[in-house]
């Protein structure tokens, strides 16, 4: 993107009929790390990239509880995030409160759609600059979705958002068919390989990630770092062995060796890990 | 005068600035109103009066009222009152059906958004002046809840308001029990009716019957109940005090 003369201003359009503000917030949300949301029918799954700055300091938090039943990934500005999960456990708590029953999801996302829509529309206010993957559950099941910083969203079977997200976003079009009647389980290892492909050949271990969980009946939680490095070395064992003819291993093995050509493709070391 | 509640300071410790802006008394009252839970959801029964203190001045007014797809509402104490909750509640459930998203309010929803408008309003020395019945099935599961005009709510297997606590509640917890057909419900609550059709002065001889399941709400027709006066005591009520009556 270059600098023009109509990009001082969120309220000033462009010629074209475009509001640059608005696509500079969501380039901002292209160049945090990365995070991958996944749901089945009754479960959501979400996964992210957590590097710190250096050995010496804490990992960024990029995933947030809302409620019991809705958690939040988040994806560029990490303030703005911050600050945008608040509201939403506002929101929830009000509800919760008023109602004794849990705020819908669709309900929600279009509250923080509406909220992020305001700052693309007043002259002493600037966008939020950051994208949100909200997970939760309503009457009907289980739901992902992504905010935009322009105040649109968009439901998903699946989607990855930040920093090299294209590589997770393949994977992730190849597989989604699959994820609709996925169990708990699976659909966390499809995270997992999805977060792997973003790591481009680095090595993928539990202090680069975190993965969260929510389903119908489990109430969202981050999952320990233990049972995360338990998880990745279940499906990593099963991917070092040469793919064998044998149906019976399951997809980990199938997509351990596609992956490991597409990497081969972008030049990156082939299965490194 | 309260010399406390005219200086600026204590003005308006008690709501709106004039005394007639806010409720002191009802005017046009319901009396009870009892509900039961039975084996496919919910009944209510309640009276069709309202009484102007000791007049029992209207006698065509509906007390129970279907509140969305999935719960009734029955009302006793001020008229009006009444009125401004249904005016508020179909709001509401208006804006939950525009969401079109196939989620919904359910009675509990409703019973605790009752709670928090009738606990709100009385403190600020305001209050609606009501007891309510909110009775609901959502998802084959069966709610009945309660709320007053001070706020206090709570959910049984049958629930009464005013005189319905004193005189219905005790035949039903010895004759209530887990899996009442619809005529046994319907039954059971018409004995409680006639019951406070004798003892309660403010009760009318016309009654309604709502009845909600999964399928839906029906609200019956007014109906009047069968009662006898033939005791001998009514006979000749004078014998013993010529002249009196």
């Amino acid at each position: 993107m270059f600098r023009n003369q109509y990009d001082t201003d969120v309220t000033t359009w462009s010629p074209a009929g475009r509001l640059f503000q608005v696509e500079y917030a969501m380039e901002a949300v292209k160049q945090g790390s990365a995070a991958i949301g996944l749901r089945s029918k009754t479960h959501v799954v979400l996964a992210c990239v957590n590097k710190s700055t250096s050995e010496l300091s804490s990992h960024q938090k990029k995933i947030f509880k809302v409620d019991d039943h809705i958690g939040v990934a988040i994806a560029g500005l990490t303030a703005d995030g911050r600050v945008l999960s608040r509201y939403l456990r506002n929101e929830c708590i009000n509800y919760s409160y008023t109602y004794e029953s849990p705020l819908p999801i669709g309900r929600l996302v279009v509250q923080l759609a509406d909220k992020a829509q305001v700052c693309t529309q007043r002259s002493w206010k600037r966008p939020y600059g950051v994208g949100l993957l909200v997970g939760g559950l309503d009457e009907s099941g289980a739901h992902l979705y992504y905010n935009c910083p322009s105040g649109n969203y968009f439901e998903y079977e699946a989607f990855a958002i930040g920093s090299r997200s294209q590589a997770a976003k393949t994977y992730l079009e190849r597989k989604f068919e699959t994820f609709k009647d996925s169990s708990r389980d699976n659909l966390i290892k499809d995270a997992l390989f999805a977060l792997r492909e973003t790591l481009q050949g680095e090595k993928l271990t539990s202090s680069v990630c975190t993965i969260a969980v929510v389903g119908v009946g489990e109430a969202f939680q981050i999952l320990n770092q233990e049972t995360v490095q338990g998880l990745i070395n279940e499906f990593e064992i099963v991917g070092e062995e040469p793919p064998p003819a044998d149906e019976a291993a399951p997809p980990e093995q199938g997509s351990g060796a596609e992956s490991g050509s597409s990497a081969a493709e972008q030049g990156a070391a082939p299965m490194d890990i | 005068m309260n010399v406390s509640d005219s200086t600026p300071a204590m003005n308006n410790l008690m709501g709106s600035e004039a005394d007639s802006q806010r409720t002191l008394y009802p005017y046009v009252t319901g009396t009870s109103v009892v509900g039961i839970k039975y084996k496919d959801g919910i009944l209510l029964a309640a009276d069709m009066g309202g009484s102007y203190g000791s007049t029992l001045r209207y006698k065509t007014v509906e007390r129970l009222k279907s509140v969305g797809k999935h719960s009734i509402i029955g009302a006793s104490g001020e008229i009006s009152d009444f009125q401004e909750i249904m005016r508020n509640l179909d709001d509401l459930i208006l804006y939950d059906n525009m969401w079109d998203d196939g989620n919904s309010f359910g009675p509990k929803e409703v019973h605790n958004y009752l709670t928090r408008m009738m606990y709100n309003r009385r403190n600020k020395f305001n209050p609606l002046w009501n007891s309510l019945v909110l009775g609901g099935v959502k998802n084959g599961q069966k709610y009945l809840g309660t709320v007053s005009m001070i706020g206090v709510h709570y959910e049984d297997n049958h629930v009464a308001t005013g005189f319905g606590n004193h005189l219905a509640r005790p035949l039903l917890r010895d004759e209530w029990h887990e899996n009442l057909t619809f005529e046994e419900g319907v039954k059971l609550l018409e004995k409680c009716m006639r019951v406070l059709l004798y003892r309660d002065r403010s009760a009318v001889n016309k009654l309604q019957i709502a009845k909600i399941t999964e399928e839906g709400v029906t609200i019956s027709q007014p109906y009047a109940l069968k009662t006898f006066w033939g005791f001998s005591a009514f006979q000749n009520p004078t014998a013993g005090a010529e002249g009196s009556w």
